[in-house]
């Protein structure tokens, strides 16, 4: 299966020290619960993604564990204060393990 | 002969019917057993204690056509300093298979200890947000959300 491509929009990329930008992402994905079954009876297995974060230059900002009652194309908002100017790392952990990431760079002045 | 057919369906229809109850004292067992889940979810999240309402901020609809997507949006009243922040937020579905939904966790950097997702509910149930400060204390929110269409089967 192809990666998917994460979407990330930051209300802005540019703040004064002390201001909090505000970060929406989504990314795609079946998410399947491990609940449903085939036509057959048989369970479906679980595929979902099982954690997210967002790290600022290594250290943690946001991060969430991730049980299958969270909605196919799982979408979080939630905030960031950066001390300084520097890189917002997003990962997004799959049940098979594979990992998807992305960045965004903020400017603090 | 005829009357003793009789009786043996009558018999075997009995015992279906006994099968029956049963049956759908199964299919109540587990509502009541997601139930007890989930305030297990919540003790061993704060260690055994019992979260105090107030300070969190659960918004949720009333009703939710849509048990598939449900926005949930919760909020923690805390300065965010590096003394006093809130660590994590655990939010739990009373009446889903699983009582589980996710656990959000903070930190100074956040800046605001909000955050937004959409969720699953498999029907008419109760959402309950517990959020863990950094001092140890919990505080919690609970809201009903009516479901119209449920989320979980397939």
């Amino acid at each position: 299966m192809a990666t998917p491509r994460p979407r990330i929009r930051l209300d802005r990329n540019e703040i004064s020290a002390g201001e909090t930008i505000e970060v929406k992402t989504l990314v795609s994905h079946i998410m399947e619960s491990g609940q449903r079954r085939d036509g057959d009876g048989n369970v479906i297995p679980r595929k979902i993604i099982n954690t997210f974060k967002c790290e600022f230059e290594g250290e943690p900002v946001f991060s969430c564990d991730i049980e299958p009652a969270v909605s196919a194309n799982p979408y979080f908002q939630f905030n960031v204060a950066p001390p300084r100017s520097g890189t917002l790392t997003f990962t997004w952990i799959d049940d098979d393990g594979t990992e998807i990431t992305a960045t965004e760079d903020v400017v603090v002045n | 002969m005829n009357l003793v057919l009789n009786r043996r369906q009558a018999l075997l229809a009995g015992v279906g019917a006994v099968a029956a109850a049963s049956g759908m004292a199964g299919a109540s067992a587990p509502a009541l057993a997601a139930a007890e889940d989930a305030a297990a979810t919540i003790l061993e999240f704060t260690g055994g204690a019992e979260p105090t309402m107030g300070r969190v901020t659960l918004d949720v609809p009333e009703i939710a056509e849509n048990g598939n997507t449900v926005p949930m949006d919760v909020w923690v009243d805390s300065p965010m300093t590096a003394d006093d922040y809130v660590a994590e937020v655990l939010v739990v579905a009373d009446g889903n298979p699983r009582p589980g939904v996710a656990t959000f966790h903070f930190s100074p950097l956040s800046g605001r200890a909000q955050a937004n997702t959409r969720i699953r509910l498999a029907g008419t149930q109760n959402v309950i947000a517990v959020a863990k400060m950094s001092d140890g204390s919990v505080f919690m929110d609970k809201k009903e959300v009516k479901v119209t269409i449920g989320g979980c089967g397939g």
